[in-house]
This record gives C-alpha cells, structure tokens and sequence, in this order.
C-alpha cells in the first residue's frame, strides 16, 4: 500500500509505531501535488511543510495529529502562504496572518501542503468559477469535482492528501464531497472559528474538513471546534468531539426529506439515497418521512442572504492596501472601478449586483427583510423536525458530478445544485454528506443533518452507515 | 417679513472619541500623534478574514454616557453595516448602529443666563471612527493633492455619536448646549473633548419656519464644526441665509454644507440627490449586544455628581454667580480645587481669589492651580488670614506669590517674611501722628474737607510698614489724629 493510500489515522498509527516519518508522508504527498493531473492546488508549500516535518519527527511528544499532511481550501488565510481565494484580485497576496483553524491543527501537528482551488470566493458549485483554472473530477476528468471547495475536494480523492479544509456556506464541503466520492463535514454554525477565513456571506460560512473516512473527519473536526476570542460568533463547545464507533442504528430515528426525493432529484441519486436508508433500517434505525414545509423557499432566501452579505465583505478589496491594482488613475472612482471590474470575475460581479440591490434603500425590506424572515421560518421547520427524529436525510446533491462547461452559460442551473444542502445551511445546522454508492460510475452522495451540536450523533450514523455500504473511495486509474 | 417673523429649528450631532485603551472592534491602542500606521492590525487595516470584537470598555462608556443624558439603555442593541467607499474605511463599511442604538430617547439639562433649560435627546450609538487621510501638496486639498495618504493609526477609534431632537432655536443656546454636553462627557471620563484635534465634533440640522407654525421647514446639515464659536455663528449665518431665500419667495434646497469660520462663507458639500444609499444591514460578525441589566444599574448608581448639578449648588449653596459658576467648572480639575478651598475657606471669597489672583500669578508661569505649589489648604489659609485680618490684603498677595515660587505654609512664610499685620497700636498711632507731621499742607487741606487726601496718608503709611499695616485701621487712625490735631 502506497503512503498516499492510508487514511488520516492509519498514517498516525504507522508513524507511532515507526513505520514511517511525517518526512515520508508529507514527501510523498508533496509528489502527486506537484503532478497535479486535476489543477487542485493554487500554492505548494513544499519547504517549509518538509521542515515542519522533520521538526514533528525530532519532537520527543509527537502532537496528537503527528505530522500528517493536510490540504488547506485557498479561502483561509495563511501567513506568508499565497491566498487568493481563486480570485484575480488576490493574485499573488501574502497574507499578514494565520487563520485560527490552521494555526489550531497546525499547534495539533498538521503539516500544511498547500492551498487548494476554489470557485472565486467560494461563490459557485463547480470550481469553474476560479480565477485559475477549474479542479477536475478525479473520477472523469471531463466532470467538475463540485465547488466550491472543489480543489479541497478533489485532492483527498485523488490522494493528494488524506484530508483537507474546506468552506460551506450553501453546500461548499457537502455537495463537492458528494461528487468526489468522499466524506464532508459542515459543522454546527459557530463550531469553527471563521477568524481567516476569507468571507462570502458571515452569517452562513463554516469550515469543515474533508476526509476519506468518517473517522479522519471527526478527528480532524476534533482539533478545530471551540470558542476563539477572535470571532465572536465562535461557541464554546459542550462535549468533545469523539471518533464514531457505533456499528448499530438500534433506536436512532432517521427523518427523510420527502421535498429532496422526488422531482429535480436524479433518478440514479434517488437510488442510492433510497438503497442507504434501508440499511439503516437493517442496522436497527427508523426511516420516516418529514416534510420541511419551507425548504423550498430555501434557494430564493439563499440568493438574496448571501449576495447581501457578500456585497459588503467583498468591497474591502479595492486595490489600496493589498491585492491588484489597476493601472494607476487620477480618479478614486475610476480606480475602485477598473480595480474591481478587472479583479472579480462574472459570477462574483453577479452577486454583488444582486445584494447591493437587495439592501437598497426602498427595497430593504422585500427582499433582504423578507428573506430574513423565511429564513425564521425554515429554523423553524428544522427544529419542529427534530422534535419527532434524530437524523434528516436526503440527497446532497441533485445530481452527480455534471460536465465541465454544462451549466456556467445558465446560473440559476448551477444554483440548483445546492437546493439539497442550502435549507440546513439556513438553519446554522451540522451535516456531513457520506458516499452512498455510485450511479453510471459517479459517486453519490447522502447527507445527514441533525441539531445544533449533534455533530458526535452525526458521525456515529454516519460511521455505521459507512460500514455497511461499503464504499471504495478510489476513483478508478487514482490509486497508486 | 422681518427676521422676528422666523424661527429657526436646530437639532445637533456630535461625535466623540471615547477615552478606552484600545480601539472600537480590535486590540491596537488609542493614540494621537504617533508615527503613521504603527498602530494597526489585521482588524483594523481590513486584512481578508479578520473579524471585528467588540470593545467592552467602549459598551460601559455608552452607557454611563446614556445615564449622564438621561437615555433608556436598550436590553439590546444591533451593529449594523454603512455601506460606502473610501480609501479612509478600509472595510468600505462602517460598523455603526442603526435601528437599534444603544442609547434611547433621553434629555439634557443645561445652564443658560435664563436658567436651566433642557434638549431632547434622540439616541446616542456607538461606531468607528474612520483612518486619517492626508493630502499631499496643493496646500493639503484633496481637490489640488499631487496625492493621498492614510494614516490608519485612528481607523477604528471608538466613537459615540449623540443626536438630539430639533428643540434649539439660536446659536448661543446651541453653543452653550454643545460647552456643558462637553463639560459633562469630560467629566465623566468619556472622552477628552478636544474638539481642536477633533476628538469631539459636531454636526447642526438647521430650518427655520414662520413663527408660530408648528411643522419643520426643509433642513441643511451645516457639517463639523469644531468650537463653539463657529457653532454658534454657523448657525447663525445659515438662519439668516435661510429667512434671506424665504422672503426672496425661493425654497430651501435640502443638503450638506460647509461654513468657511475665516470668511464667514457656507458652501454646498452635496445635495440630497448625491446622498450616499448607505445600505444599512445588521452586521453578521457581532452577537446583539445585550448588557446585563444588574451592570447597567450598578453603573447608574456609581455615576458621580454631573457639572450642571455642581453648577445649581454652587449657586444655591455658596451664593456664587452664574458667570462664577460657569467660570470655576470648567475644567473639572478647576472645580474639584474650588471645591477643596471652599471646604476651608468662605466659598463666595475662595471663588475671587481661584478666578482672580491666583489663576493672574500662574497664568504667567504656563501652571493650572491643581498643578501648582498651591495646596488647596495653602490657598484656604492664605484666605483665612486676611478675612481675620492677621495679614493685609497687599501681604496675602505677595505671600501667594512667594508659595506660588517656592511652596511652604503660608503662617510660615508670613513669618518668615515678617508680612504679619502690625498689630502694635502705639506704633501705628506714631507713624500717622509722624506723617501728619511731615506733610502739614496736606493734613491742612484734609481738614478742611478734602478726603481724598485720607487715601494719601493711607498710602504712605503702608509704604510706611511695607504694605503690613490694616489700611482700614490706618484711615480710622488718620481722621482721628488729624481730627484731634
Ligand atoms: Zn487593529
């Protein structure tokens, strides 16, 4: 078995028992980055990740997460490690300063690799909305790997790192995991410290990790969860975070979202939802139907929250104290806007003309105040939901892995593809999308969301249902 | 019309820095005058992914501040976000409140020669205070600049922004509104007021309507003025330009404008079809603040005695003047040293001499009185021995001055001196009887009804002692002598 092969804890295992090195592993890994055949990584940070290795290895104490190499989404920043955000605008930008996540796995003893590509602020559902060039799909290349986390995404498929960081706001972590075959975690809104990273829209953003196995992702979640005085949204964390054991669903109740089985859901993706709640029900568990009466409003309320929020944290970037600058002009004005029109592609552009209108005066209220209000609603559906079941389930996304090009001439196309995980992004609500079998060779995905801080809940389902499935998370022609 | 047939209607805005340590949302220190951008952080210069904390000291502030104005404290209250571009807000939004300020309805008490009046409060609200942008060349325009720099050292600097209710109606209510709202802000530790480097500011919503009528004509906003001069004669430039429109039959246009103090001119800034749509939205990044009501409380009862309260006891109790009053609170310093002598001293009298001698003798040294070598209980004593007559009013000055050099006790120093009042009556009754002697025309001419010549040998008789004599005791000793003679 290649060194890019072993999951997260098999790594940690092998490098206690003296098998191998964090050397080795980050060395291994930093090989198939630097042949990138799915243009993930946006910066290598080949260096000084070998250095920090070799520190790990001549540490008596090895730090809990030993050396093991991790993948970080372009979104958060890294001092002194180029962060871009998949944006022109931030071409070549330094950053001054160390997201608390990062720096948190970092004290834990991950070795970060590099940053990985990303829809330009983590504004799309392909990874073709980067300044840089799509990620690919390492299960067909002429498919988008999902986004917006797409890079994050792609590279733990295609071993390029046995784990990796990633943003959701809409469905950033869920909706490329799913189409990647591996398993995305969005943790309960104010889990994570959001202090660097980069952001689209502060009341919905949330990092998350990607992993191979439900296990890798709890334990990396492990190292990150709890309240950091540098973002006062952040949470005190009740209960650790413990790796899932569970083998058995005996008592759990698994609520299916009947609204996300049905139309606009393929028929492939249905399948093999339907296919993973039966064995839930083999495990012991109860399957039944729940209806989110308001979820359907969840895309409309999504695209006037986002864009709004989004309107306001991206006009920080005018090219006055960091990033691109147009060429120089007398004019404040005209610089702002030749700074901007040249910087920000066309989906980012769309979104900051929506939420500006949005938030105009005159129109406050039937847009940004109505969506606000829904959102209310939606809360509202969820928590009445989870007064009668443990676990929602549904598709996490509608489709699998669609081709590169198909939906960027239509948005409202590409906005579809997050119809799945946006309602419980409203909400501030943990889930995790887990493969569930494949369909036309394409991974599926199903998503498992569950109360605020249900997060332990979430991965002992996820882990017993992970087991009985069975999914071989190896695109064909990846592995070594 | 005549300008008696308007009236205007003048509500004001003011900004104040706060006095905390650190800045609104991160943890770079206040400061004024140190080099340029030494005191950022990743907050404050709006690095990608940096999100603001609020500043609690600045929270407490607000809400002593709310007490001192008589304001509702909201249970909670909302930053929102004020949207617009400029290279002086890194962040291209100002996190300020909006619906729900922290502050609600108050009303402030000030003192006028008429007496107490009182102006309705709006709101009061915290925010950041934008960086600091220099222009270079073309005299510091930033029209005529060959460029601009910022300086992002007070980026971020706590700010409680005051608005009142439109009830003033003349320039010199406004100013002295604007001096005792300064006064009780200082003196409450909430800001230091000073409005020269702009730490304190203030912004004027003017209208006039025909006496009588009881709706708003249509407003201008006469922008930052910084002293209360220029406050009051803004306004008043802006009322008579506004009655000098309405009886010319035009309208009022609403907008921004600017008074020029060195020419008296009041210039456009911008109209309301320019006004920014600041596109108001609660901020994402920060919780509701909802202070603990227990806190709030303690904080209401902890609240020290306010200038105006001082100022009506001061008139009340110790018989001072408005004028005196007005004089000794400003600043707080100068009343709590009052206040000290006036423990030991007779008030009325203390007041004279603080206004008087002692700020003339120090004035000349660059010193305050609470800075000086005058200890309160020096000054009190200094008082003390004129009222009982032990020194002369001529001796306790120059014992003033002599503690205002070097210190020491005044008793002492009238020893050492030898500035005591002669007490001795045979050697006054000699030196009056000797001068009567020595100057017989004028003791003729006194005589014979000409009193002015009394002050003459008083004159002469404290040249005489070396000023130590009682000169009222040595013009009683001159008409009795020379009565008797
Ligand atoms: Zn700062």
């Amino acid at each position: 078995m290649a060194l890019t092969d072993l999951t997260a804890e098999q790594s940690i295992t092998a490098i206690a028992a003296g098998r191998t090195s964090s050397e080795d592993l980050v060395r291994a890994h930093l090989e198939r980055v630097e042949h990138d055949d799915w243009n993930n990584f946006l910066a290598v940070n080949r260096e000084a990740a070998l250095a920090r290795a070799r520190e790990i290895d001549a540490m008596p104490q090895r730090p809990p997460l030993a050396g093991v190499p991790i993948a970080i989404k372009d979104a958060l920043s890294t001092r002194d490690l180029t962060t871009t955000a998949g944006s022109r605008i931030l071409e070549g930008f330094r950053p001054i300063y160390t997201a608390t996540c990062v720096a948190r796995l970092e004290a834990a003893g991950a070795v970060v690799i590099g940053k990985t590509n990303m829809d330009e602020f983590a504004m799309g559902s392909s990874c073709e909305n980067s300044a840089y060039g799509p990620s690919l799909n390492p299960w067909d290349t002429t498919r988008v790997p999902g986004g917006s986390s797409g890079g994050s995404a792609s590279a733990v498929a295609a071993r390029q790192a046995p784990w990796s960081l990633g943003s959701d706001t809409g469905g950033s972590i869920r909706q490329p995991a799913a189409l990647c075959g591996i398993v995305g975690v969005k943790p309960t809104y104010g889990a994570v410290s959001r202090y660097g990273l980069i952001a689209f829209a502060s009341s919905l953003d949330q990092v998350g990790p990607f992993a191979r196995t439900v296990r890798d992702a709890a334990l990396l979640l492990q190292s990150m969860v709890g309240r950091d005085p540098m973002d006062t949204t952040s949470l005190d964390w009740p209960d650790p975070i413990v790796l899932p054991t569970a083998g058995r669903l005996d008592g759990v109740r698994v609520g299916v979202i009947e609204e996300l089985m049905g139309e606009g859901i393929e028929p492939g993706v249905r399948a093999a939802c339907r296919a993973a709640l039966r064995r839930v029900e083999s495990l012991g568990g109860t399957v039944v139907p729940i209806e989110l009466p308001h979820a359907s409003y969840g895309l409309a309320t999504y695209y006037l929250i986002a864009p709004a929020e989004c309107s306001a944290n991206l006009a920080r970037f005018d090219g006055i104290r960091y990033g691109r600058r147009a060429e120089a002009t007398d004019d404040l004005l005209e610089h702002y806007e030749r700074t901007r029109g040249e910087g920000f592609g066309p989906e980012v552009k769309r979104r900051i003309m929506l939420g500006t209108f949005a938030l105009s005066s005159g129109y406050y209220d039937a847009y940004y105040g109505q969506a606000q209000r829904v959102r209310t609603l939606i809360v509202r559906d969820f928590a009445a939901a989870f007064a009668e079941v443990d676990v929602l389930a549904s598709p996490t996304s509608p489709t699998v892995a669609f081709r590169l090009g198909e939906r960027t001439a239509d948005p409202l196309s590409m906005y579809l593809s997050d119809v799945c995980t946006i309602p419980v992004s409203l909400a501030g609500l943990p889930s995790l999308s887990i493969p569930c079998g494949l369909s036309d060779g394409l991974p599926v995905g199903l998503q498992l969301a569950g109360p605020a801080f249900s997060e332990n809940r979430l991965f002992d389902v996820a882990h017993a249902l992970e087991a009985a499935i069975g999914f071989d998370p190896s695109p064909p022609g990846v592995t070594a | 019309m005549s300008s008696d047939a308007w009236e205007a209607v003048i509500g004001i805005e003011i900004h104040a820095q706060l006095l905390t340590r650190t800045k609104m949302f991160c943890g770079c220190a206040l400061s004024f005058g140190d080099p340029p951008n030494t005191h950022t952080c990743p907050v404050c210069l709006a690095h990608p992914g940096a999100l603001p904390v609020v500043n609690r000291e600045a929270i407490r502030l607000a809400i002593v501040a709310g007490h001192a104005l008589g304001c509702e404290i909201a249970e909670r209250s909302v930053f929102a976000r004020k949207n617009y571009f400029y290279p002086d807000l890194p962040k291209a939004y100002q996190i300020s409140q909006y619906d729900q300020p922290i502050c609600g309805p108050g009303c402030f008490r000030f003192l006028t020669e008429d007496g107490e009046k009182t102006l309705g409060i709006t709101r009061a609200h915290l925010e950041e205070d934008a960086a600091k942008l220099l222009h270079l060349g073309g005299e510091g325009r930033r029209a005529n600049a060959e460029g601009s720099v910022v300086d992002f050292n007070r980026g971020g600097t706590p700010l409680l922004e005051i608005v009142t209710e439109p009830e003033l109606h003349n320039g010199p209510d406004a100013a002295s509104f604007l001096k005792q709202l300064r006064q009780t802000l200082v003196h409450l530790g909430i800001t230091d007021g000073n409005m020269e480097q702009g730490s304190m500011r203030a912004d004027a919503n003017i209208s006039v309507r025909p006496v009588g009528a009881t709706g708003l004509g249509t407003k201008t906003e006469l922008k930052n003025m910084n002293s209360f001069t220029y406050l009051e004669r803004g306004i008043a430039a802006e009322v008579d330009r506004q009655i000098a429109i309405l009886e010319a039959g035009g309208t009022i246009t609403q907008q921004t404008l600017h008074y020029e103090p060195s020419t008296g001119h009041i210039t456009s800034l911008r109209s309301k079809e320019e006004a920014h749509d600041y596109r108001y939205f609660p901020e994402p990044d920060l919780e509701p603040v909802v202070p603990d009501r227990a806190w709030v409380e303690e904080l209401r009862a902890a609240l020290p005695e306010l200038p105006i309260d001082r100022r009506e006891r001061w008139i009340r109790e110790y018989g001072l003047t408005f004028e005196d009053a007005e004089v000794l609170s400003e600043p707080v310093q100068l009343g709590d040293y009052f206040e000290q002598v006036a423990a030991l001293a007779p008030p009325k009298s203390t007041a004279n001499w603080v206004r008087g001698e002692l700020r003339a003798l120090l004035r000349d040294r660059g010193q305050e009185p609470w800075e000086s070598r005058v200890s309160p209980a020096a000054l009190a004593e200094i008082i003390t021995l004129v009222e009982s007559r032990e020194i002369s009013m001529p001796s306790a000055k120059a014992v003033l001055g002599h503690v205002v050099e070097h210190g020491g006790l005044p008793r002492e120093v009238v020893a050492a001196l030898g500035l005591g009042a002669i007490q001795d009556e045979p050697a006054l009754v000699a030196i009056v009887e000797q001068l009567l002697a020595d100057n017989p025309v004028q003791a003729q001419q006194m005589r014979e009804g000409k009193d002015k010549l009394i002050g003459f040998f008083v004159g002469q008789a404290m040249k005489a002692t070396q000023g130590r004599a009682d000169p009222a005791r040595i013009s009683e000793l001159v008409r009795e002598r020379a009565g008797a003679g």
